[in-house]
């Protein structure tokens, strides 16, 4: 029991915040490419933000309900519909036995998240029921999601309901409008300086489109003019992050995103700060963006103030359910 | 003991130690040292530490910190973990023997490495089986070890087109490093041989086989021995 894929869309897959503490034997962290989004689907799933979802990517997939279930979604605006009447993102929901749920073509945004209350009753592995798609371990057998698949749910819906409920209250229109953003912040990184002075202001004052080969483990951007002006100095291999800016030596930079190696060999122009990954992770190839320097304690200032108002949020709600 | 060290910050949930800029085993085994010196201070805010050959890498939580500004604190409670005394840190270093059948179908680069360095493939077998090396650190795939100690006779550079599928246990050849492949992807190494051994399995505990600090060397192997290899638990 629990949901059944009818159709999975072009990638869908489990995932949650990723794996911690697995990195230095290799292990990629993974997880959502939008933990924001992902925090609010569970929010207004009633779980703990970092439940693991299913994450759906351009093109969404189509769910059958096994059993009742409390479900939200949030993120990329993929059309959502229910037994053909449209939905509105970040409207929690009870949906009964048989219901048709379809996610389309991404509108706006690239990836869209479904929160299920109570969670998917996948074994975690490492610590995590993210998929690790290269490694082929972890969410629902290491894979992308499959037509006639089905996800069980940690618990059963506890109010016995044979009717649909559609929560009267929903996530501000405003909380989405970050899916239009094109300016991303970075902060300066360890070898900023091998980096040309032309070279660093080619890098803030032009455009960059992502390019048709980015995924899950990297975004590949394309800039009018290459930043190769660097004297080549051999970069010992050593640590990234999720966000860290690679340039190599073609001089077009990578955006390493969730999926990314633990260690790596490019020298990085900067680190994508954390509360733009969200931003980045909802372009599609093609989309342009624009990098902004900004400061370390300005990155933590805007990150602990999006968690103080994710756990305001979540109070809220909290209380709403309770009505 | 004084330690010498910089401090860089990698984006808002992360930083880097760097410990020098040359590679050697001494260094090396002193990252591993602090780094296992931190693993066992748990402090709540700690993700992850990634050991490279000249770096530390400390992933924090910036919100299980107090304060407004979280690297601040963590910078300043790494500092003082380092210049504490860790030498001391017990660091259990391995031996492991690596079966690998080298040339024919699990070595389709082996010829290719010999006629680059005037040698014969018996003598790249030869060579590459000598040592012992160091594991530096993991990294690129779960459980590939960072190897240290191949011999430059049988250096070789990367192939010009990387290969769209190269299997699991592939030992390869890449510039001064050899490696083993974990996981089935594309690649650009020269491979020499294959081992049947599994490196990572998330059904072991640690994953991985070969763990930073072990030492490693290769044992040729026929191909029969590989077919009829079989999977122990790794004790």
């Amino acid at each position: 029991m629990g949901i059944k894929i009818i159709k999975p869309g072009m990638m869908s897959s489990i995932q949650d915040q990723g794996r911690r503490g697995f990195q230095s034997l290799g292990v990629s962290t993974g997880g959502v490419m939008d933990p924001l989004a992902m925090k609010l689907a569970n929010v207004m799933a009633g779980n703990p933000l970092d439940e693991a979802v299913i994450e759906m990517t351009m093109t969404g997939a189509t769910f059958e309900c096994g059993e009742p279930a409390r479900i939200a979604f949030f993120g990329a605006d993929m059309g959502p519909v229910l037994n053909g009447k449209q939905m509105r993102m970040g409207q929690p929901m009870e949906l009964k036995k048989g219901d048709v749920l379809a996610f389309g073509y991404a509108q706006k945004g690239c990836r869209c998240y479904v929160a299920v209350q109570g969670g998917f009753d996948l074994e975690p592995v490492l610590g995590s029921q993210s998929t690790h798609l290269q490694a082929k371990f972890g969410g629902l057998k290491g894979r992308v999601l499959q037509k006639g698949d089905w996800l069980p749910f940690k618990r059963p819906l506890l109010s016995d309901h044979t009717r649909r409920i559609r929560w009267s209250f929903y996530l501000s229109p405003a909380l989405s409008s970050y899916l239009g953003n094109r300016k991303i912040r970075f902060i300066p990184g360890k070898q900023y300086n091998w980096f040309t002075e032309e070279d660093r202001e080619r890098f803030l004052n032009q455009s960059y489109q992502i390019s048709a080969d980015s995924n899950r483990i990297g975004y590949r951007l394309k800039g009018e003019q290459p930043l190769t002006g660097m004297e080549r100095q051999e970069l010992i291999t050593e640590g990234t992050a999720a966000g860290s800016i690679q340039v190599p030596p073609s001089g077009e930079p990578i955006i390493l995103m969730a999926d990314r190696q633990p260690t790596g060999g490019y020298p990085r122009i900067g680190e994508v700060i954390s509360v733009d990954l969200p931003v980045l992770a909802q372009k599609k190839p093609g989309d342009w963006i624009r990098f902004e320097p900004v400061t370390l304690e300005e990155a933590q200032k805007l990150y602990l103030l999006q968690e103080r108002e994710l756990s305001a949020l979540k109070k809220i709600v909290q209380q709403k359910m309770k009505e | 003991m004084s330690e010498s060290y910089q401090i860089y910050p990698l984006g808002d949930s992360a930083l880097m130690v760097e410990f020098g800029q040359q590679i050697s085993a001494s260094l090396n085994q002193r990252i591993l040292q602090k780094a296992r010196h931190l693993e066992n201070q748990h402090y709540p805010w700690l993700d992850d530490i990634v050991p490279a050959y000249t770096t530390l890498t400390i992933f924090y939580n910036p919100l299980k910190v107090e304060g407004s500004f979280p690297y601040g604190k963590v910078k300043k409670m790494i500092e003082r973990e380092l210049s504490s005394a860790t030498d001391e840190e017990e660091l259990s270093s391995r031996h492991i023997r690596i079966p690998v059948c080298y040339g024919g179908e699990f070595g389709p680069d082996l010829e290719e490495v010999a006629s680059l360095n005037g040698l014969q493939p018996e003598d790249v077998v030869k060579i590459h089986t000598d040592p012992s090396y160091r594991v530096f650190f993991l990294g690129f795939s779960p459980g590939f070890p960072f190897l240290g100690g191949m011999n430059e006779r049988i250096a070789a550079p990367r192939k010009k087109v990387p290969r769209k599928k190269i299997p699991e246990g592939a030992v390869g050849i890449a510039g001064q490093q050899t490696g083993i492949y974990t996981q089935e992807g594309p690649g650009g190494w020269q491979i020499i041989g294959r081992t049947p051994l599994s490196l990572f399995s998330v059904s072991q505990n640690p994953p991985a086989l070969i763990m930073p600090g072990d030492t490693v060397s290769f044992v040729p192997i026929s191909r029969e021995e590989f077919y009829s290899w079989e999977e122990t638990g790794w004790e």
